[in-house]
């Protein structure tokens, strides 16, 4: 088994498995309809794709299911970036965590395109198109809200200013990150990190947003240390099939 | 284009009698999934491709797929393939015709899409009434597939299939 390309398709399956999470817990308590369902929407492109890497995972390990990779694995087995696992405190929040990573995403699927393992090309084929639509929704809202009123503006900025120093971990390249790109399958993580700032910065400036001076934050997710929020999450998403293994639907 | 011109006429006649439970007037046919066919006797294997990765219709459409041919005395297998990916270029002409007449305005080019979907121009037509005085209302639909849009002579809300290319 080659165990890097396992690993390199947990660490981009596991961010659309646990942001897509996140998002389904909207379902129902969107601000407003139209929101709500957008980002239900979000949910299943992103679980979608994490199928498609799962699936191709449990090939490549020759054992196991999409369903075991999803369920259960440990907190540590995880390693999904630490920006994707913060909470939905508020729309403002669920908003620039979508764009922060929309941006690294569109990017990061355009460049896997070209990668010489053709699932994952296919895979990042399928996802592209879907990736563009989501970081045209949350970039708009965040104009909206950063240029709109002064409490939305607030918010917005306080969102900012707690998810912000997560975004540096998006471009910290791993040992298995590194092979990867060197055997071509892989992303250069600095190509996208160029791309991201082209278009992060036209959008924070027009959503008036004042870039925090607080050092980038922890940056171990990928390595599969998490914050406090990444218990809480495994804690429901697992539930089912702890209490009643291979369980289903 | 897909070709699936060398199936035979009765696993045609079977592939007729699927719909996309989303759309209930298309069938997989007119949705242009079905990539590939391959028959050996009773056997068959279906190949389809997922329209959007995470559309639920896909496992619906695959248990549809299976339990038609099985009435039919075939046993089939449904494989996933994402590659070539699905595009609404596939759509037949006949297919746009169903979805529009269903109410849900078929899709446009990818850069009259942007410009719908922006609001930038008015170019998507309502299924009601005909009228081009039509507005976005959210670029998120019913489903992952759709749009909302309204029209303003009417008032009548609609679905427009996004362009996906
Ligand atoms: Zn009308």
């Amino acid at each position: 088994m080659n165990n890097s390309l396992y690993i390199y398709l947990l660490l981009l399956g596991d961010n659309s498995l646990i942001l897509g999470h996140r998002l389904s817990e909207l379902c129902g308590h969107g601000p407003n309809l139209e929101t709500d369902i957008a980002l239900t929407n979000h949910s299943l492109d992103l679980y979608g794709q994490v199928r498609s890497y799962y699936q191709y995972a449990a090939e490549v390990k020759g054992e196991g299911t999409e369903d075991s990779i999803a369920f259960l694995r440990n907190e540590r087995q995880y390693y999904n970036v630490l920006l994707i696992e913060q909470p939905n405190s508020d729309f403002a929040h669920v908003i620039c965590r979508q764009f922060l990573w929309d941006a690294y995403h569109l990017p990061l699927m355009r460049s896997l395109m070209k990668s010489k393992d053709d699932q994952i090309s296919a895979i990042a084929t399928k996802s592209e198109k879907e990736a563009s639509y989501h970081l045209r929704f949350s970039s708009e809202w965040m104009r909206r809200l950063g240029d709109g009123t002064e409490e939305s503006h607030a918010k917005l900025q306080a969102a900012f200013d707690h998810l912000y120093p997560y975004s540096f971990e998006l471009f910290k390249e791993t040992e298995i990150e590194k092979e990867m790109k060197e055997n071509g399958i892989g992303a250069n993580l600095s190509l996208i990190q160029t791309e991201w700032k082209k278009t992060t910065e036209s959008v924070f400036e027009e959503a008036n947003l004042k870039l925090p001076d607080t050092p980038p934050a922890l940056t171990k997710g990928k390595q599969g240390i998490h914050t406090e929020a990444m218990g809480f999450i495994l804690a429901e998403l697992q539930y089912m099939q702890r209490a009643y293994p291979t369980m289903e639907w | 284009m897909i070709n699936i011109s060398n199936i035979s006429p009765e696993i045609e006649d079977i592939l007729q009698t699927v719909y996309d439970p989303e759309i209930p007037v298309l069938t997989v046919l007119d949705m242009g999934i079905m990539r590939r066919v391959e028959q050996e006797g009773k056997k068959v294997t279906l190949n389809i491709s997922p329209t959007y990765s995470g559309c639920p219709a896909m496992d619906m459409i695959a248990d549809d797929l299976k339990k038609a041919f099985s009435e039919k005395g075939f046993e089939a297998e449904v494989k996933l393939v994402l590659s070539p990916a699905w595009t609404t270029d596939q759509i037949s002409e006949e297919g746009k015709r169903k979805m529009r007449e269903y109410g849900i305005a078929s899709p446009l080019d990818p850069t009259a899409d942007k410009d719908a979907l922006r609001g930038e121009s008015k170019k998507v037509k309502c299924t009601q009434c005909g009228s081009m005085n039509t507005l976005v209302v959210s670029q998120f639909g019913s489903t992952a597939c759709k749009a909302l849009f309204k029209c303003k002579d009417c008032l009548e809300p609609f679905d427009y299939f996004k362009c996906l290319r």
